[in-house]
């Protein structure tokens, strides 16, 4: 039944790869609270997909750049006190997701397979894709790891982080970056819809199950690579897409999770 | 040097040794508080040289308000230094001037070199999504051994807390925790934003029986907010009120008896200050001995002169 063709081989690669990586960022997403944040900004990279067919370039960079730019306006627009940050997430969210499905759509006509970018294409991983996955990862893993620990400090509380002596905004800024960097590499895998499934929803499961940070984000990862493994035999199986069936297994998976802890609190 | 250039000579001069004649620490005390609500116009106060941090003349201003003007300020090792003032007095944006989290428009903030100071912030939420153990995040950062951890945990009554998860301490217990982890690198300076909240009335005089402790113990310099008065007022050695600039300071029964201090905060709360003074008389003294060494402070003998 499950032949493991080369498409499919790097298919388990990417996304095992792609899981590892987001653990422990979508665990810091969550305790920094930019659930929100992320989802925005990854929605924000389909403008990028669109300036990259533009220019005729691989989308990788223009992804990055619009992601960053898209952060760093919503880091301005929070400063105002007017409007509530969760209604600019929201305004910055639908108008980026507007704007980069039009931009998509007309830059090259109706040809262009818009629902592969949103939901990307698990089984069209090329052998490049695997190199950026593999080799952008790995680096995201590696500064992540020199800075987990003034991360960390933040997320306890950043005002004591910060008289304490840690460099706040230049720790944020490498956040945001990696995070940027993630979403750029994870977008061709499963489209800038679900990419900020990968990094939040494992990491949701983990947590009723983790007694320290790094517990989480281990489970996170292992929640993340079981259900790579469960969507893509279901995706295979039953002709259903592939980054679609991994975020499904994924949910279940932290629904569950969430639920025992619910019930267990009322016991 | 402590001295700023430029600045007039002869209050208290360079030498540590120095101490000030009755009559400059007479002229000295108006114009660093018993006089209040008046602008005194630019700081020529120097720097204290016992001091562990000092600020002059600072001003912010934040969306075109003025937070703070021309404030004074001196700790001293040792010393329980008490800022009260009614709510928006720009408390707390003054400490995080003196941490150096907020940067002055005008005026300096001078620190002894390499002072170690502890922070104890004012709100600690802790996020549940953040799975924490109290040791774990005693050893966040720099890497305090567990044994070093048991140590400061029994000295601030929270041993028994130390495997729980930080998101399920109670208020009282979270307070002494983050006060904890502020002891962790021996600090000369305990900096502490309004301690009690969240904490009963019991925690509360058993919070600041323990900072006057670790002050004893340990020769802490210690800067407390407080808005609760009465309580705080009797721990202090000194209590500066602040409204935007300093209203008054000096001995607590001096600032209690004091006219803008009345004004700011009512007669019952002035009242209710001095049921508690005579309790606490010893402090009155201690305070009174080591007065002459410390301008901003003269004994209350000088004042009520």
């Amino acid at each position: 039944m499950l032949e493991l063709e080369p498409f499919l081989l790097r298919a388990i690669a990417a996304s095992l790869a792609l899981a590892l990586v987001a653990a422990p960022l979508g665990s810091l997403v969550i305790w920094n609270r930019m659930a929100y944040f992320g989802e925005t900004v990854s929605q924000a990279s389909l403008i990028g997909i669109a300036l990259g067919l533009f220019l005729g370039v691989d989308i990788t960079g223009p992804v990055i750049f619009v992601t960053l730019v898209v952060a760093g306006l919503l880091i301005l627009l929070s400063r105002q006190k007017i409007v509530p940050l969760d209604a600019i997430l929201g305004l910055m969210h639908h108008g980026a997701l507007a704007l980069g499905v039009i931009a998509t759509l007309s830059l090259r006509g109706p040809a262009v397979d818009l629902m592969s970018y949103l939901f990307g294409d698990i089984f069209a991983v090329t052998t490049t894709d695997l190199y950026w996955v593999y080799g952008g990862g790995a680096l995201v893993l590696a500064i992540l790891a020199w800075l987990w620990q003034p991360m960390l400090r933040l997320a306890v509380h950043e005002e004591l982080a910060a008289a304490e002596g840690v460099n706040r905004d230049l720790v944020k800024a490498v956040f945001i970056v990696l995070l940027s960097l993630t979403i750029a590499i994870a977008i061709k895998i499963v489209g800038a819809l679900l990419v900020i499934a990968f990094l939040i929803v494992p990491a949701v499961a983990a947590r009723p199950f983790s007694s320290t940070p790094e517990r989480m984000a281990l489970l996170a990862a292992l929640v993340a690579a079981a259900s790579v493994v469960l969507g893509i035999t279901l995706s295979l199986n039953f002709d259903v897409p592939g980054g679609p069936s991994i975020v499904l297994f994924m949910a279940v998976i932290a629904g569950f999770s969430v639920a025992s802890a619910a019930l267990r609190r009322n016991a | 040097m402590t001295e700023r250039p430029g600045e007039t000579a002869g209050t208290v001069g360079g030498s540590k040794a120095a101490v000030p004649a009755p009559a400059q620490a007479h002229a000295h005390d108006h114009q660093s508080g018993a006089c209040c609500g008046h602008s005194h116009g630019p700081s020529a106060r120097p720097l204290d040289p016992a001091a562990l941090i000092g600020a002059r003349g600072l001003e912010i201003v934040r969306s075109g308000r003025t937070i703070l003007s021309d404030v004074d300020l001196d700790i001293r090792p040792g010393e329980i230094l008490t800022l009260i003032g009614p709510n928006g007095a720009g408390k707390t944006t003054l400490v995080r001037t003196l941490l150096g989290l907020e940067r002055p428009d005008r005026g300096t903030v001078w620190k002894r070199p390499g002072l170690k100071v502890g922070y104890v912030p004012q709100r600690f939420d802790i996020d549940r999504a953040l799975p924490m153990t109290v040791e774990r995040f005693l050893s966040l950062g720099d890497g305090a051994k567990k044994s070093r951890i048991e140590t400061v945990l029994e000295e601030v009554g929270a041993s028994r807390v130390i495997a729980q998860q930080l998101g399920q301490l109670s208020g009282g217990e979270l307070q002494r925790v983050v006060l904890a982890r502020a002891l962790l690198n021996d600090p000369e300076l305990l900096v502490l934003d309004e301690p009690v909240r969240g904490v009963d009335y019991v925690g509360e005089a058993e919070l600041y029986a323990l900072i006057g402790r670790l002050r004893d113990r340990r020769g802490l310099g210690v800067l407390l907010i407080s808005h609760d008065l009465h309580v705080v007022m009797a721990q202090s050695d000194r209590v500066v009120c602040l409204n935007r600039h300093v209203c008054c300071s000096g001995v607590p029964e001096a600032v209690a008896q004091h006219p803008e201090y009345t004004r700011l905060f009512g007669p019952e709360q002035a009242r209710s200050f001095a049921v508690y003074q005579h309790h606490h008389d010893h402090r009155h003294d201690l305070a009174g001995e080591t007065a002459p060494a410390s301008p901003a402070s003269p004994p209350s003998g000088d004042r009520n002169a």
